[in-house]
């Protein structure tokens, strides 16, 4: 009997392997998958990012079945949802508890690619369709951030739109035309809402699609930054500082997963708000297209970008140095893979100067998120010998020079490092 | 290799030779010119279908506005076209402060086209107790507090709370505000003492 069963589930098997490649795609991309045996922490936030994804994907669809997309109806649908619906406050809270949560497993996925040089080649185009998921992400949460309809929400998109009319010549048609309308209002929210629930979402699977395919095309980089498939067993071919992916990795990941949900479970159980950060207070007050809210700031992942914004003071009577700034702080991330002239890759082999770039450049990426929280005068201002320029706003400007020559002179540090020597073979 | 070459152009139902490439290179040219013009002209829907509709337009009529009740050194507030427009009644102490601080301000003289003909005088207005200007901040579109206490740094006037704009009691912008232009002044009218018309004005006057 055993054998028989076994025969037919060969027999299926074979007749699927004819005709679509489902051994060979498990095999390529899981079980004969291999990676270097030295992952450690900084390794978990790649399939995190993946776990987060697919939550906030299965989240939002059950959500879209009670949600409005109606400026007249959106606000109460969403309290509709909090307070009616069963289980209703759970999926909304894992929803925008899992949109912020995305931003800290993408931030820190991110910043082990830079300490780790997984940028460099042979894996630039992984980097760049990163940077890709990264630019549509920020796209999902500005538009999913509109759709409660709350006064944070109104306003939020008014400010980021606005920033479109900035461009030259064409920019006041071309932030009517992405409104569809003279100022925020039912026809934005409408499109926000097809934007947020299908255009973005397919580009973002099409991108983490490629990301992935990319690197298992090339294999993945590691702590040590050495190219495993550089020593090779001679009879199998097999990278001999390799494991197969699956058991391994699927098993240490599996152990990150759980760690992941306990952080993320009692966030949505317990603080779902978190303290103002993930869900800002003003979004509770239903949108009014004729009274801005006291203070207005973007969540905390946008607000580092913001804080530059704000900070570049404009040419003339045009604001689009500020804005090209805003935008060159986040694209600045693609240019890495050609910025970085150090013979290593790993920040274990770097020298003192690089380390000390980073750390320049973490320091200041924190403190722009903070300012960017807070009012522009929140400390005060400087006496006349500066011209009564607000503190926050001097610093803000200091910390985006330090954030800008951080990629700016790249090229010129990681020229100059004293690196050490790299390993042959991969190090614990 | 010349043959390889050869080769890759002919399959087997034609000779080397019958092949004429630069006929070949033609068709692939206005092939691909054809259907880019298709799908530009595709596009146009698609992309107009975003613009303001009629029903949006339609929205933007003028609105009349009744200020009888307005009292001095207060302001109203008017929806046009789904924006706030103000109407501040100025006392005569805070019209008398509008005109010492132009040295503070980033175009006193109102180069910049950010109001009507009419209204390209000192005090930005038809009458100088009114002032008529549309609530939104030229930096990025919030809508600013009021500020009308003055104090001996300060003659009063609105602050934006998104990033700090401030402007005077006839909208014009200060010096060191992030907003670049002096708020905006929409078209209107006066169509009887206490009538406001926003939105529309007399053509034939200007």
């Amino acid at each position: 009997m055993a054998t028989n069963k076994k025969t037919i589930a060969a027999g299926v098997l074979d007749w699927v392997d004819a005709r679509f490649p489902l051994t060979s795609t498990i095999k390529g991309h899981l079980t004969e998958y291999y990676a270097p045996k030295n992952f450690n922490f900084w390794y978990f936030f790649g399939s995190l990012a993946l776990l987060v994804l697919v939550l906030q994907i299965v989240t939002g669809i059950f959500l879209t079945m009670n949600y409005k997309p109606d400026a007249e109806l959106a606000f109460a649908s969403v309290e509709y949802i909090m307070r009616d619906v069963f289980g209703g406050n759970i999926i909304r809270y894992m929803h925008s508890t899992g949109a912020s949560m995305f931003f800290v497993v993408v931030y820190l996925h991110m910043f082990r690619g830079i300490i780790y040089g997984s940028y460099r080649t042979p894996r630039e185009l992984i980097w760049l369709f990163g940077v890709g998921i990264f630019l549509v992400l920020m796209g999902e949460a500005f538009f999913g951030y509109l759709l409660p309809w709350g006064q944070m929400s109104y306003w939020g998109a008014q400010v980021i739109v606005n920033l479109f009319s900035t461009v030259p010549f064409i920019g006041p048609d071309l932030s009517e035309w992405l409104r569809g309308d003279y100022l925020v209002s039912d026809a934005t929210l409408n499109r926000f809402f097809a934007f947020h629930v299908i255009a973005l979402p397919l580009v973002l699977l099409g991108l983490v699609a490629v990301h992935i395919v990319a690197l298992h095309e090339v294999g993945s980089n590691n702590p040590d930054g050495v190219e495993i498939k550089a020593t090779k067993d001679k009879a199998t071919g097999i990278p001999l500082d390799g494991i197969p992916f699956h058991p391994y990795y699927s098993v240490k990941d599996l152990v990150g997963v759980v760690a992941f949900l306990m952080v993320f479970f009692a966030i949505v159980f317990f603080m779902p708000e978190m303290g103002g950060y993930f869900l800002e207070a003003n979004n509770f007050v239903p949108a009014d297209p004729l009274k801005t809210p006291a203070h207005i700031a973007p969540v905390w992942y946008f607000t580092p970008y913001y804080s530059i914004l704000r900070a570049v003071p404009p040419i003339g009577i045009s604001q689009f140095p500020g804005v090209v700034a805003m935008g060159l702080s986040v694209v600045a991330f693609a240019f890495l893979p050609w910025l970085d002239k150090s013979p290593v890759k790993s920040i274990r082999y770097r020298g003192k100067l690089y380390k000390r770039w980073l750390a320049a450049f973490v320091v200041s990426f924190v403190i722009l998120g903070y300012l960017g929280t807070v009012p522009g005068d929140i400390w005060g201002q400087f006496g006349s010998w500066l011209g009564r320029a607000d503190r926050a706003t001097v610093l803000a400007r200091i910390c985006s020079v330090v954030y800008f020559a951080f990629f700016a002179l790249m090229p010129w540090y990681t020229k100059k490092d004293q690196t050490k020597p790299v390993p042959e073979r991969v190090t614990y | 290799m010349s043959e390889n070459k050869i080769d890759n152009n002919c399959l087997s139902f034609c000779q080397p030779s019958e092949v004429d490439l630069q006929k070949r290179d033609f068709l692939v040219k206005a092939t691909a010119a054809t259907g880019a013009v298709g799908v530009a002209a595709v596009a146009v829907p698609f992309v107009g279908s975003m613009l303001p509709s009629e029903r949006a337009k339609a929205a933007g009529a003028p609105v009349e506005v009744d200020i009888s009740k307005l009292k001095p050194g207060e302001k109203m507030t008017a929806e046009w076209r789904g924006q706030p427009v103000w109407i501040v009644r100025r006392t005569p102490e805070m019209l008398a402060k509008l005109v010492k601080h132009d040295d503070q301000l980033s175009d006193p003289n109102l180069e910049v086209p950010q109001q009507p003909e009419y209204c390209k005088n000192k005090d930005r207005s038809i009458k100088p107790e009114f002032a008529v200007m549309l609530g939104t901040c030229t930096h990025l579109g919030c809508s600013p507090n009021d500020n009308f206490v003055a104090t001996a740094e300060w003659d009063g006037g609105f602050v934006c709370p998104c990033h700090g704009s401030k402007f005077d009691l006839s909208g014009r912008v200060f010096k060191g505000s992030p907003a670049p232009k002096n708020l905006l002044i929409p078209p209107h009218q006066y169509l009887t003492d206490t009538t406001l018309l926003i939105g529309e004005d007399k053509k034939a006057e200007a």
